[in-house]
């Protein structure tokens, strides 16, 4: 915008000036809603646990203790969670990508012949699903129970994402890019590796954050997938910690605790501890990535 | 110099001859379509035929085809069942207080950031309150057990401290649905305030200007220029909030349940879980999720048919 347009918006009343007030007051408050729980946490989880009890952690740690992290780094159980889900993110998006990306340059393409009959293939199941339990019995009959497989084909694809995606290729790949191209006797499979993809890093950028945070993050599919330990993710270890009061006895972290009292106490500063490490990677990432989801998102409110 | 068209002027008589040999040239789009049209089918499709067991008696060594036909049965136990009436009322009750909770905050915060003269804080608000986004579904839960425990939780500290009784927030079914939304809002609020910005960023500036030299205060401005401007899509957004209605994030509800909260807490999608997956009534629980799907679909058609007739912005 120009200096002169600038100032002429700027221009106030004094409504506006109130206005300004207001709003400036508002949005911290909101702010400050929205940060405390977190910043609550970190200062809770080097907390002495007597205090927390007593209500005394409000701004500041009280007593500084690491045994909580202490007790979380040394767990073996929580570490074999976090791999998994290490796994799971990995796995589970290069499978997605690999599904989505092609198929969304492809359906950019105004050529295909059978374009149309395809995407309302895929637009169809956002308005019907089979449901829960013929979805289970699929994965069932495909022997997938209590594999890695459950946990990253069920929802490798999101229609939503394919449809981002394809928006991308038809506003980024100028048709003439490719007319010249097959000129120059480039076949489709070289053109998508060679051209689209170096020239799509924006989306993939987007797509990789999407999936890796969603696989991250899933868990129900675990809940009802995975029956054995070694392949539970993070999630479900933290639902059991967190919700069900659950230490897994073959979990070290209150293994040499003899008293019940003992146990309690320090159980909630391994919650508050195991919450931040949990969310840690992800929230660290963020800041830094923001820029392309929200890109991302951009493209498919404004053209979607 | 388009090869298609280059094609057509040599053999303009056989259309599907150029139709054909234009897949044969473009036989790799297809291989790139292939995985995921396949995925499609088998985890989309396939479980769309299989719903069919709601109208059958399902025996898992029989399978599909062989298991016998029992027609509404299923669906008829479903509506009279004792806990039916309370199903849809938690369901409903839910998706309601969140649509009008949740839907209009985002509006208000995007106008409001929308007004803002530093840019700077305005980022730094809109990294922050989209940041609860990242947060699983796991982790959100834990944070509202640990921060409401009776015993230990920050809130009820705040609570003593004006003197009140600590209150077991989990073991209240009074208390689910607020707390259900509430923290719906704390996490998703951040996500549709950007989609918001970023179309209030494409109205024509020319409008604001002119309303400032007619002397317009921002708040008259942001009535005038701005909800027009954003009417679009707050309307295709509340198309896509209703039809999502039955289909509200069941795990959080479900991670929420305790024993003495399931009178409020207990909602379609957790009972098609229960029954289904922990009971093993697969039948049965076919058919409440069938039910379920099927009010989504009304929902979402009817919505959409009365979005079109009122303004003219529609999903299709």
């Amino acid at each position: 915008m120009s200096i002169l347009l600038r100032s002429k918006l700027n221009r106030r009343t004094k409504e506006d000036v109130v206005f300004d007030l207001v709003n400036v007051f508002i949005l911290t408050g909101a702010l400050l809603l929205v940060l405390y729980p977190l910043y609550f946490i970190l200062i809770a989880s080097v907390s002495n646990p007597d205090r927390i009890f007593a209500g005394d952690v409000l701004f500041f740690p009280r007593e500084l203790t690491f045994d909580g992290y202490k007790r979380i780094f040394s767990d073996s159980y929580l570490w074999m969670g976090y791999r998994n889900s290490m796994m799971y993110a990995v796995l589970g998006t290069v499978i997605s990508l690999s599904m989505i990306l092609p198929a969304a340059y492809a359906l950019s393409r105004k050529d295909l012949i059978g374009r149309k009959f395809i995407i309302l293939l895929l637009i169809l199941t956002m308005f019907f699903e089979g449901g829960l339990v013929p979805t289970y019995l699929l994965v069932k009959n495909l022997n997938m129970i209590d594999t890695i497989w459950a946990m990253v084909l069920p929802s490798a694809i999101g229609v939503w994402n394919v449809i981002v995606s394809r928006i991308f290729f038809e506003s980024n790949i100028p048709d003439e890019m490719r007319e010249a191209a097959f000129i120059d006797g480039c076949s489709n499979t070289k053109f998508f590796l060679r051209i689209v993809l170096p020239l799509s890093k924006p989306i993939i950028a987007v797509m990789v954050l999407i999936h890796v945070i969603g696989n991250w993050n899933m868990f129900f599919n675990a809940m009802i997938y995975l029956n054995h330990d070694a392949l539970y993710p993070l999630q479900i270890i933290l639902r059991n910690i967190l919700i069900q009061n659950e230490f897994s006895a073959q979990s070290s972290l209150l293994s040499d605790l003899e008293s019940y009292a003992a146990q309690q106490k320090v159980s909630e500063l391994i919650k508050y501890g195991v919450i931040f490490v949990a969310s840690f990677p992800l929230l660290v990432i963020y800041p830094f990535v923001q820029k392309y989801f929200v890109k991302g998102m951009m493209i498919g409110a404004v053209k979607g | 110099m388009n090869v298609i068209r280059e094609n057509a002027l040599i053999k303009p008589i056989h259309k599907s001859g150029r139709k054909f040999s234009h897949i044969k040239k473009n036989w790799e789009l297809y291989l790139f379509v292939l995985p995921c049209v396949l995925w499609f089918l088998v985890f989309k499709y396939v479980p769309m035929y299989g719903v069919q067991i709601a109208f059958k008696d399902f025996i898992a060594t029989r399978g599909i085809w062989d298991s016998p036909w029992v027609g509404f049965k299923h669906f008829e136990r479903f509506f009279n069942s004792y806990n039916f009436q309370l199903l849809l009322k938690n369901t409903l009750g839910l998706s309601l207080m969140q649509l009008v909770i949740g839907f209009p905050l985002p509006i208000v915060i995007a106008l409001m950031l929308n007004q803002l003269t530093s840019e700077r804080f305005k980022r730094i608000v809109q990294t922050v309150i989209y940041a609860p986004n990242f947060i699983s579904v796991v982790v959100l839960v834990g944070m509202i057990y640990v921060f409401l425990s009776p015993s230990s939780g920050m809130v009820n500290h705040v609570i003593k401290l004006f003197g009140g009784e600590p209150i077991f927030f989990m073991g209240s079914a009074a208390w689910f649905k607020p707390l259900y939304v509430l923290s719906g809002v704390w996490q998703e609020t951040g996500f549709a305030t950007i989609i918001y910005l970023a179309a209030l960023a494409g109205i024509n500036p020319d409008l604001h200007e002119a309303a400032v030299v007619d002397g317009a205060t921002k708040f008259k401005r942001i009535l005038y220029i701005d909800i027009p401007g954003i009417l679009p899509i707050s309307i295709i957004l509340l198309i896509l909030a209703v039809g999502n209605m039955m289909n509200l994030g069941f795990e959080k509800a479900l991670l929420m349940q305790t024993d003495l909260n399931k009178s409020s807490s207990s909602i379609i999608q957790t009972y098609v879980y229960e029954v289904g997956l922990v009971k093993a009534q697969y039948s049965f629980s076919a058919a409440v999720g069938l039910f379920n799907s099927i009010i989504n679909l009304v929902l979402l058609l009817s919505v959409n048919r009365l979005a079109r007739k009122v303004s003219e912005t529609s999903l299709w």
